[in-house]
């Protein structure tokens, strides 16, 4: 009954924020503001992690291939699959959760239990448009470049991991990056990262927006906003890939 | 002038505001006095739209407020200023484009007229020079006054304003009274100030309601609140040494 509760609320919320903007410009202003401050913010963090990723991901496979029958390029196949279709979009996708979902729930928090968001709603503004919606957009059109730039990354990151371990050849890391490329996969990858973010912010947004009580609860929300929005991450990943690779 | 009509409203198995009605006049400083946990600020927000009444009505100058839709809401809402506690300032931006962001929202002002009225604004509360300062960077008048130059830049009918002394120091409380008595005669503005602040009553209470227990229990104002014969605002009114030193002798009254 409180999953129904909330998710009935949730949807409500999702209704109010989709609703016609009271003055476009200073809403397209806001998403930039929030590209810049729940995306470009994280460039930092997402590079370190997508690097070590990938070269963690490209160690382990030449630890594992262990028999001559598997060709060497096979590490670099895998290190790109294991990346495109589902460290980069869904690993990165968590840890922004953390990140970005706690920013936002706890942001939103703050402004309810000030009163700022009761202040705009006398002043006629639609609350969940002029908060929400701006977070929502910008994180559904900056996050497909940050996991763009970590499947990058992170394939780079196996390639120099290989350099420094001499665990395998550049040559051979190479091949298997190119060999059996599907374009659709980077598709689906992008298709799942932008239904991520559109999570991470409206879930993490849902929490901090109903905030109720003081410097307690705001902090519950950020919590809350990062826990729901991961469980989200993950239950609608298994449900995309089945209906996308299936 | 607004009028709420009937208002009852409870929180659960609480009830906090039973059958109340208030009318507010225009031109005049209206309050709603009572001690903490009595329903003022629940009275004010069901009266401003926050909270939704279970039963009774709300009118804006005869506009029923309770039957109109979303957007008709937002529109009389522009017709508002609220003054909140805390100040409610957004944090993330400074005290001009605190000031200016409901020109920017709801006119085609350009930068130099909104900053015009945002300094015109600043200026009426007494706040010159503070214009790029952040929020984080005042004390609480001046975050008090803020607020006032935001309610007040949009040239409201109606003004609200929810406890504007907590907090503050006797001088500066004063300094906030004498304001919002100002403005509501400037503009003659429909003003409702919620307080618990004995020396707000005496100075601006034009027209004073008492509530108790979740009812209106006393209607007056300031010359006649001292003379009371009701026991509950009489505890309430007297309590500080003070406003004990105010109380009439017997035989006296008005």
């Amino acid at each position: 009954m409180k999953f129904l509760f909330h998710f009935g609320r949730y949807l409500g919320l999702l209704g109010q924020a989709f609703q016609r903007p009271e003055k476009q410009s200073i809403y397209i202003r806001q998403i930039l503001v929030e590209m810049e401050k729940l995306g470009l913010a994280s460039v930092g963090i997402v590079a370190i992690i997508s690097v070590f990723m990938g070269a963690v991901v490209a160690i382990q496979m030449a630890f594992n291939i262990d028999t001559p029958l598997i060709p060497r390029y096979t590490i670099g196949f895998v290190t790109r699959q294991s990346v495109i279709l589902e460290f980069s979009p869904t690993i990165i996708s968590l840890i922004l959760a953390g990140k970005v979902g706690s920013r936002i729930a706890s942001e939103l928090g703050t402004m309810r239990v000030t009163e700022q968001i009761d202040a705009l709603e006398i002043m006629g503004i639609n609350p969940a448009t002029y908060l929400i919606l701006p977070k929502i957009v910008a994180s559904m059109l900056i996050n497909p470049f940050l996991i763009g730039m970590s499947m990058l990354l992170s394939v780079g990151g196996g390639w120099l991991a290989g350099m420094a371990t001499g665990l395998f050849p550049t040559a051979d890391y190479v091949n298997g990056i190119q060999s059996f490329f599907h374009l659709y996969d980077i598709f689906y990858a992008f298709i799942k990262t932008v239904v991520f973010a559109f999570l991470i912010a409206s879930v993490s947004a849902y929490n901090g927006f109903y905030t109720k009580g003081g410097a307690l609860e705001v902090g519950e929300a950020s919590t809350n906003g990062v826990v729901y929005s991961s469980i989200a991450i993950i239950f609608v990943n298994l449900i995309l890939t089945q209906i996308l690779l299936a | 002038m607004i009028e709420g009509k009937n208002i009852s409203k409870s929180f659960g198995d609480r009830l906090v505001l039973e059958n109340v009605s208030v009318t507010m006049e225009k031109g005049k400083t209206n309050l709603i006095i009572g001690q903490s946990g009595m329903g003022k600020t629940v009275l004010l927000k069901c009266l401003v739209g926050l909270i939704k009444a279970d039963q009774g009505q709300v009118f804006y100058d005869g506009r029923s407020f309770s039957k109109m839709s979303f957007n008709e809401m937002k529109e009389i809402r522009q017709e508002i200023g609220m003054l909140f506690q805390g100040g409610a300032l957004f944090d993330s931006l400074n005290v001009e484009e605190n000031v200016m962001f409901p020109l920017s929202m709801f006119t085609e002002q350009t930068l130099s007229q909104k900053l015009e009225r945002a300094n015109f604004c600043l200026s009426r509360v007494n706040l010159e020079n503070a214009n790029k300062l952040l929020p984080s960077e005042l004390s609480g008048g001046m975050k008090k006054r803020v607020a006032i130059a935001r309610a007040i830049s949009m040239n409201p009918r109606y003004l609200f304003c929810d406890e504007p002394n907590s907090g503050l120091d006797p001088q500066t409380a004063h300094l906030i009274d004498e304001l919002i008595k100002e403005i509501t005669l400037e503009y003659n503005m429909t003003t409702l100030v919620v307080t618990h602040d004995m020396n707000s009553v005496l100075e601006i209470g034009e027209k004073i309601y008492f509530i108790y227990q979740g009812k209106i229990w006393w209607e007056g104002d300031k010359h006649n609140i001292l003379y009371t014969e009701n026991k509950e605002l009489q505890d309430f009114v007297f309590t500080s040494e003070l406003t004990k030193k105010l109380k009439p002798k017997k035989g006296f009254g008005v």
